[in-house]
């Protein structure tokens, strides 16, 4: 089954042609990877799905990004709501000045929700999900600021399945981990693909083949290649995939 | 739209409507001095004695008073705070001597200005015996704007990216060399409208010359640096608050007034025209 | 070759070093100078150098306090036994009055016998208090001075007059400036702070960078226009504004004053806020924004909690600026030393003061001394504000 779609992407930045013609679909539960080298659009891509890309101030986008079939650029969307129903993990661990509690709360709380119930359930299923309730169960009261960076991304995690995204997006979420923490952060990933659907910008090739179901291959704002990880790794189809894959350039 | 979409957008809007009111604040002070001063300035107002009891004639001694007192000022501040800038950005080490020295700066800036006139008074006056005089009043001024000087000096230095020292260091050069052939001309054109910018806050204070060389009525030029003279802000007090006849010199108030704000706004402009033209010689270097 | 180099490299060094030690010279200088020409305020007598009060050697009263000398020069007592003495009524004496006992002629044309008659008046009149000159007096004066207590503290802080140049005692009460200075300054606040936390929030967050770019020189132009020209607009058209939308008599009041601080408090928040809320990294933002929040709730819930300390620094800054302005200040307040109660009186600030009387007080006198000492206080004021900033920017730095 089709999660979300996008069909004919052209992206602009004033006059700087950022993404060119993309069409990609991507299934229920399963985990996206999108590589290539940097500039090479694959984060302009992931942020067309939580409209993100709107805050800059000439992006201009043609084309049509549908998830659940939903077209998100239709004039009927309203973009905080759509926000809210698309969850996003940023490269770095970013949680706010806040208790690990109030972060996890957060889009909740913007969201009109303040009953006490609702808020310690989520947060404690969520913490759940995110496989960090064990570690700070006795501390949520804590800043967030206090725990690791391994946690503090876990948390991050966290904070962005309270809302119950419909779509999960993950923009280098282990680049500026340890390797421990990173192997808990693909773990975790590797779970969250129950219940979620997941794509994922990573620069890193064995963690895309370690993690994910398919992967696309991005280069110079094109979608040069997609197709189930295993493939593209065995027997890319492309000779630029191949050599990037490879190690030749990147 | 949304509940909470309404209320950032009225809050937004309110915000905005603020913002215009401080625009509004500004265009009002400058309208208002502009249209009653703008026709009492002319060539004779600028270069002539202040004459029947100052309701007649120019302010030509203050002009060339507050011209002294800005020369003497930054005669002193420039190279001193430069200097300084350079010393505590570039040599000190994140110690207690810098936080000390980083302290001790803000504590001078934040000092209010007639405390200034007080201890140039005590100092320089009567300690020194300067008397009332241009030498004075200069240090004292001097002494104000030396905060501002280091800061804007210390603010260009951080802003040159570390990279470049470090290449500098990476080919063999001392820390001197560094700073003058890497480091300074990257800086120098945000030094040199940062120290213009100062030019303008030495030129309208009042109270720190109030004491310590301020003249109330004195028709002539000065000859040395131990003369009092005449300044554009305290003549501007005097005939808004004290003239002999205070209906009658208003518009030389007006005159006075539209030439302190008019030194302003060309000081304010040169620098950022000065700071455009001069970074982007740096960059085609 | 090398070596010379080093020489000069070190020398540059000790250069630099000397100018950066130059601001912390001159905080410790005004600090003692201040102090030097202050001090003196609290242990010398308040009367003026040089003068005296003097009874009658038979009179039993050794000691008086400055209240109870203002108050029998001000005939409020009038007989030494309100003040310890006999049952005598009390009479008034000063230089002036002596040619209200003597004659000119007995007095020499040069005055030479003056000495001789104050002695001859306080022989004749017991009762007497004299305030006269001590070069006047004769040897063998058959009187003694009465010991007047030295100016406290808490009388200087405390004192509810100032009348600084008033015979044969003044007062140095500089209660009502710190409530004038502080009143005028809490109404500058209530200005300054919405207006200028609504301007930097719309110029951090809101406006696109072609309004940042119109607002900034702006706020820039606000910050550069001269305090007395600032001064001179308020005279003009605040003073009159404020005086007829309230009736007043005289527009000059503490609330003119607030307005026109108020003004030139704003850059200062307003650069200083935009600044801290700039320093938010956008990963949080982007972070909110992501979980649905608009921009306001962003802004609300983590953009302002982020950028907190930056905004209480410039508060307190602002509040730095407001307390220490002078020309603008006393131009627009009227000056009266009397304890304000409420905005729309005229009330006198403490720089205001010390610009307005420094230039007629003499030098070395208790006026000049107590101006000095205000000047302290002053600058206590903006120390404690200083370390305030400090000790916000170290805890930032902390967590």
């Amino acid at each position: 089954m089709i999660k979300a779609e996008a069909k004919n992407i052209n992206v602009w930045y004033g006059d700087f042609h950022a993404l060119k013609n993309i069409n990609m679909s991507f299934n229920t539960n399963s985990v996206t990877a999108l590589i290539g080298p940097s500039g090479c659009g694959k984060s302009t891509f992931l942020r067309l799905f939580n409209r993100m890309n709107d805050l800059i101030s000439n992006f201009r986008l043609e084309g049509l990004i549908t998830v659940d079939e939903q077209n998100l650029y239709s004039k009927e969307v309203k973009i905080d709501e759509l926000r809210k129903s698309i969850g996003m993990v940023f490269q770095k661990p970013n949680p706010f000045p806040k208790s690990i509690y109030e972060n996890v709360a957060y889009g909740l709380r913007v969201n009109g929700i303040n009953d006490r119930r609702t808020l310690d359930e989520t947060v404690e299923r969520s913490l759940r999900q995110a496989a960090l309730w064990d570690e700070v169960k006795d501390n949520l009261k804590k800043s967030a600021m206090s725990i690791s960076g391994g946690q503090q991304q876990r948390l991050c995690i966290a904070r962005a399945l309270a809302v119950e995204p419909r779509l999960i997006l993950m923009d280098e979420p282990a680049s500026a981990l340890d390797p421990i923490s990173t192997a808990k952060i693909e773990e975790l990933i590797f779970e969250l693909k129950k219940s979620f659907t997941i794509l994922i910008v990573t620069h890193n090739l064995q963690q895309a083949g370690r993690i994910s179901d398919y992967t696309g291959f991005f280069y110079m704002g094109e979608m040069i290649e997609h197709d189930a990880t295993q493939k593209m790794f065995l027997n890319p189809s492309n000779e630029r995939t191949q050599n990037y894959i490879t190690g030749r350039f990147g | 739209m949304t509940k909470k979409r309404l209320i950032q957008k009225i809050v937004f809007t309110t915000f905005g409507l603020i913002s215009l009111m401080v625009v509004g604040i500004l265009f009002a002070i400058l309208g208002f001095i502009a249209i009653r001063g703008l026709h009492v300035v002319n060539w004779e107002f600028l270069t002539s004695m202040p004459e029947d009891g100052m309701t007649k004639g120019g302010i030509f001694p203050a002009i060339v008073g507050t011209g002294s007192l800005v020369l003497g000022s930054m005669v002193f501040a420039f190279p001193i705070g430069v200097l300084s800038g350079i010393y505590t950005h570039e040599y000190l080490k994140d110690s207690w001597f810098k936080r000390f020295i980083r302290m001790m700066t803000n504590n001078l800036s934040g000092i209010p200005s007639i405390v200034f006139g007080l201890f140039g008074m005590a100092l320089f006056v009567n300690y020194l015996s300067f008397g009332d005089s241009i030498l004075a009043g200069s240090l004292t001024l001097g002494l104000l704007t030396l905060p501002v000087v280091i800061r804007t000096t210390e603010e260009a230095l951080k802003s040159v990216d570390d990279t470049l020292r470090m290449g500098s260091y990476a080919l063999g050069a001392t820390k001197l060399q560094t700073i003058r052939r890497v480091v300074l001309p990257v800086a120098y054109p945000n030094i040199i409208t940062g120290l213009i910018l100062s030019i303008g806050r030495v030129s309208g204070e009042t109270a720190p010359i109030l004491f310590t060389v301020a003249a109330y009525f004195l028709p002539k030029l000065p000859s040395s640096l131990s003369d009092q003279v005449m300044a554009l802000p305290y003549h501007l007090y005097v005939l808004a608050t004290s003239g002999t006849n205070m209906e009658q010199s208003r518009p030389m108030a007006y005159g006075t007034a539209f030439v302190l704000i008019a030194i302003v706004l060309i000081i304010n402009t040169a620098a950022s025209l000065l700071r455009r033209y001069l970074n982007k010689k740096v960059k085609m270097d | 070759m090398k070596k010379y180099r080093k020489v000069i490299e070190k020398f540059i060094e000790g250069v630099l070093f000397s100018s950066s030690t130059i601001t912390s010279l001159t905080v410790i200088l005004i600090i003692v100078f201040l102090f030097r020409e202050g001090i003196g305020l609290f242990h010398s007598s308040p009367i003026e150098k040089n003068f005296v009060i003097s009874v009658s050697k038979q009179n039993p009263v050794q000691q008086l306090n400055a209240n109870q000398v203002k108050a029998i020069f001000n005939q409020d007592i009038t007989n030494w036994s309100a003040v310890g003495g006999a049952n005598d009524s009390i009479i008034l004496f000063t230089t002036n009055d002596i040619t209200n006992y003597y004659s000119e002629e007995e007095l020499g044309p040069n005055l030479e016998n003056l000495p001789q008659k104050l002695n001859d008046f306080i022989v004749a009149n017991p009762g007497a208090i004299m305030y006269v000159s001590g070069k006047n007096l004769p040897k063998g004066f058959n009187g003694h001075f009465i010991k007047i207590k030295d100016i406290s503290v808490s009388d200087f802080i405390f004192g509810k007059y100032w009348y600084p140049t008033s015979d044969p005692i003044p007062s140095y009460g500089i209660w009502p400036m710190i409530i004038g200075t502080l009143l005028v300054t809490l109404g500058a606040l209530l200005f300054a702070i919405p207006l200028g936390l609504a301007t930097a929030i719309y110029m951090a967050e809101v406006a696109d960078m072609r309004i940042r770019n119109l607002l900034k020189p702006v706020v820039e132009l606000l910050a550069g226009i001269p305090s007395v020209v600032y001064g001179f607009f308020g005279l003009i058209v605040i003073v009159p504004l404020v005086q007829q939308m309230f009736n007043l008599v005289v527009g000059e009041t503490v609330l003119a004053g607030s307005i026109v601080l108020g003004i030139m408090a704003l850059p200062t928040i307003i650069t200083i806020t935009e600044d801290s809320l700039r320093t938010t990294p956008k990963s949080l933002k982007e972070a909110s924004l992501a979980l649905g929040a608009t921009r306001w709730q962003t802004l609300v819930r983590v953009v302002i909690p982020y950028a907190k300390s930056g905004i209480s620094t410039a508060i307190i800054l602002g509040i730095g600026r407001a307390i220490g302005e002078t020309m603008a200040v006393l131009m627009v307040t009227g000056n009266a030393s009397n304890i304000p109660h409420s905005f729309l009186v005229p009330a006198r600030t403490i720089p205001a003061t010390i610009a307005a009387e420094l230039g007629e007080a003499s030098y070395g006198g208790m006026h000049f001394k107590a101006l000095f000492a205000l000047g302290i206080v002053l600058f206590l004021f903006t120390i404690i504000i200083n370390f305030t900033v400090e000790f916000i920017k170290n805890k930032q730095r902390r967590t």
